[in-house]
């Protein structure tokens, strides 16, 4: 009996979390017997002007938008693809692992650009850079880094300055994160530089952008690697010390990417949906649309962006991701 | 002159038939044979890109600390990419245990020979093209046997053969329009020069039977060939049949002329009453004899000269004036008075020998059945349709009861009397009259007397 009490409560954080949402808004006709259920990655705020959009034009429709953590997402989609009818998610990896496995749904977009779809099934409607942000402050006089090459050298010489207040994002926990960090190793010797210095500095380890741009706008944080261009940039108009800088030698992107699951309950109104979120991208910032919408050609950002591609499910492999997240956890938290 | 042909099928059409039917046969021989080749490149192409992936992910395979790692490239799976993105499963096994990618792989089995091994299974109920291979990793525990295996779904492929098809089928089409119009030209050709030859046989006048001189193609080279044969036999005959019939008449007439002389010499000579009347009766079997064969032979030439009527244009007034002009010792002799009546010009196409033959028969007969001191007139008139000649004497007339079978062979009418004569007379009238196409009525005058109307 005691012993199945220390479970219960071993495991009531576990519990919790699956019941529980980052967010969890409803939109349109309260009335409407089955909303349109969207799990989603994306801060609501991002989302809401797209949705509010939706259900002026649908009357009668009704949209639950679900927030959580781009692995969550992931799990809680896999284990229950007949509850979600739009999957919308910044970690392209996972999603395009979804799709390859028979998770999603077929739409005929042609008008969409090719790269920005995979087997009619996968959309990507955003092109986000990850960045390094700044609080301008805590830097005073140091030159603003450039580069990740600038950023390693500026941590190095002031030791002192920076000890635990670098950070990024946990690639164990955050999807996304780990899209970045694997898509960063595979480019450049750099990043695995980088992430030795932020371990000797303590770095701190975060599970989602939003949280690192919070610490970055108070002060616990000078510097964070891998931020979500996009959501710095909203925050740096308001929190006016914040600086986003896009690294010069190879600045990472990503699409954000919807899918229609498979066993959707509601399929036209998903399709709907998913039609009206593609044709906003393609108005733009002008049309009201909230996000970075994509890049019209790969040079627009200064660098690539990450492709649909199935390479994508390379890191996901068991085998892979255990080194990766193994040599990972060498660099940057088995310093001391 | 057309003869009834017996016509089944035509040459025209069965060359056509069967040289679209081939053309047809061969475009879609050609369209599965491409198609079928094509389907093999396609899947030799996706083949070697799958081996190579399935070849980059066994290479980086390593035994570290008694375990299998695969740290395996991008590349692996990047170069699976397709324009259709296709779907990718891979699976990699340590001795039969899975290590990591998609359990629903079916299992690589026990069975090593003839690695790499590709096939077509079913995943997921949509159809993967699967390379396995495998490598022995030999470390201090042992050795493991580790295999790789990539699979892809053939979407692009199927969009590749797809366009490839629908190009062969259009390549096709053209190659069986392209054919149908040659062999119908060629049908064509073909049966124009079998036209040609029957167009020149036909214009052919009736008395021309020259051999065909102009080329014609080898293989009909035969025919015409045993054409001409078959002419040239026939013209022989001709001209022996009528150089017959010519000497024939000769030689039967000529020694009952000379039959008759002695028996007329004889005549003189002898008062015994019995002898006499024997002699009379030989003259008159003479006469028989010499009239049935005169009239015979005349008959045949005019059944023989039916077929091939040698016409031309003539003025029939001018024709009766010089046979009237013969006949008219004739009518002399028994006090006949022998007018011609013509009025105006009566222009017929027609064989000036035959119709000759046919009016003497009538004015003879005319001579011969009407008594002495009457008239016999022969009238020609253009009428409408064609010249019309009649024949009216003052005799006995014809017998209503045998007026349709005079115009047979050998009959001879009951008021025939002492008179002589074989029975041909009429029936070559008709003859001739059927040739030229015109009619014979045979009617009596209101004096009696017999009236032959020939209606051209
Ligand atoms: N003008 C005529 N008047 C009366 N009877 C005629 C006259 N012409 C022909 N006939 C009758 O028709 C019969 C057939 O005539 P046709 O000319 O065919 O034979 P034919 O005169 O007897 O012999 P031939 O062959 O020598 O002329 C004659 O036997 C005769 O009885
Ligand atoms: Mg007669």
């Amino acid at each position: 009996m005691r012993y199945l009490a220390v479970l219960i409560v071993a495991l009531w954080p576990a519990l919790l979390a699956a019941a529980e949402w980052e967010d969890h808004q409803t939109f349109g006709d309260t009335e409407a017997s089955a909303p349109l259920r969207i799990l989603s990655s994306t801060d609501t705020s991002f989302f809401a002007p797209i949705i509010a959009a939706f259900v002026a034009r649908q009357p009668g429709v009704a949209v639950e938008y679900l927030v959580t953590g781009t692995a969550d997402l992931d799990a809680r989609f896999r284990d229950a693809p007949a509850a979600y009818d739009v999957v919308i998610s910044s970690a392209m990896d996972l999603q395009l692992k979804l799709a390859n496995d028979g998770f999603a749904a077929p739409l005929d977009m042609p008008e969409h650009p090719d790269r920005a779809q995979w087997h009619k099934r996968l959309f990507g409607f955003t092109t986000e850079p990850a960045a390094i942000v700044v609080n301008k402050e805590l830097f005073a006089d140091l030159p603003l880094p450039r580069s990740r090459q600038d950023l390693i050298e500026v941590l190095r010489a002031n030791p002192e300055r920076f000890t635990g207040k670098v950070g990024t994002y946990d690639v164990r926990d955050s999807g996304l994160g780990y899209l970045f960090a694997t898509q960063d190793a595979r480019s450049s010797e750099t990043f695995w530089r980088l992430m030795e210095v932020m371990g000797r500095l303590d770095a701190r380890l975060y599970c989602c952008s939003g949280e690192m741009i919070d610490d970055l706008a108070t002060g616990r944080l000078a510097v964070a690697y891998n931020v979500l261009g996009s959501y710095a940039e909203a925050r740096a108009t308001e929190a006016g010390a914040l600086t986003v800088i896009l690294p010069s030698e190879f600045p990472t992107a990503m699409m954000r990417t919807a899918l229609i699951s498979r066993a959707a309950p509601q399929p036209e109104v998903a399709k709907a949906f998913l039609r009206h979120l593609i044709q906003m991208q393609a108005g733009g910032g002008d049309a009201g649309f909230p996000l970075p919408p994509l890049a019209t050609s790969n040079d627009a950002t200064g660098g690539t962006s990450i492709s649909l591609d199935p390479a994508l499910m390379t890191y996901l492999d068991r085998m892979k991701r255990q080194m990766f997240i193994q040599e990972w956890e060498n660099a940057i938290v088995q310093q001391d | 002159m057309t003869a009834e042909v017996h016509v089944h099928g035509s040459l025209r059409r069965r060359l056509g038939l069967i040289l679209t039917g081939g053309a047809a046969v061969l475009a879609v021989i050609l369209y599965l044979a491409v198609r079928t080749f094509a389907a093999q490149i396609a899947q030799q192409g996706q083949d070697s890109i799958l081996n190579a992936s399935v070849t980059s992910i066994l290479d980086t395979a390593v035994l570290r600390d008694g375990e299998v790692l695969l740290d395996f490239p991008y590349a692996s799976l990047s170069m699976l990419g397709t324009s259709a993105d296709d779907r990718v499963f891979y699976a990699i096994h340590a001795d039969d245990r899975l290590l990591s990618g998609y359990d629903s792989l079916p299992a690589p089995g026990a069975s090593q020979d003839s690695l790499p091994r590709f096939r077509t299974t079913d995943h997921g109920g949509e159809p993967v093209r699967m390379a396995t291979d495998a490598r022995t990793l030999i470390g201090a525990q042992g050795q493991t046997t580790v295999t790789v295996s990539v699979a892809q779904t053939q979407d692009a492929l199927s969009e590749t053969l797809n366009a490839i098809s629908r190009r062969v089928a259009l390549f096709g089409i053209g190659f069986f329009a392209l054919s149908t119009a040659l062999a119908l030209w060629a049908a064509a050709t073909t049966s124009r020069q079998l036209r040609r030859l029957t167009t020149s046989v036909t214009r052919r006048g009736p008395q021309d039977l020259r051999p065909v001189a102009q080329p014609v193609p080898s293989e009909m080279g035969p025919l015409v060939a045993s054409l001409n044969t078959l002419m040239g036999r026939l013209d022989h005959a001709l001209t022996r049949s009528e150089e017959f019939l010519a000497e024939a008449a000769h030689r039967v007439r000529t020694p009952l002329a000379t039959v008759r002389a002695y028996a007329e010499t004889t005549l003189q000579r002898v008062d015994n009453p019995d002898n006499r009347k024997a002699l009379h009766a030989m003259i008159r079997a003479i006469d028989e004899s010499s009239r049935a064969a005169s009239q015979l032979l005349d008959h045949a030439m005019v059944t023989f000269r039916a077929d091939t009527l040698t016409r031309e244009d003539l003025e029939l007034s001018e024709l009766l004036r010089d046979l009237v002009d013969r006949m008219r010792p004739v009518a002399d002799m028994k006090d006949i008075t022998l007018s011609l009546r013509a009025e105006g010009p009566a222009v017929l196409h027609g064989d000036a020998i035959l119709l000759q033959n046919a009016l003497r028969n009538l004015i003879d007969n005319a001579l011969k059945y009407a008594p002495a001191e009457t008239r016999v007139e022969v009238a020609v008139r253009s009428e409408g349709a064609g010249p019309v000649v009649t024949v009216i004497d003052e005799g006995p007339g014809f017998d209503a009861a045998e007026i349709d079978t005079l115009a047979t062979r050998f009959v001879r009418g009951k008021a025939m009397g002492h008179t002589i004569g074989s029975g041909l007379g009429l029936t070559i009238v008709q003859a001739v009259v059927l040739a030229h196409g015109a009619t014979m009525t045979l009617s009596n005058t209101a004096e009696g007397g017999a009236c032959v109307t020939l209606q051209f």
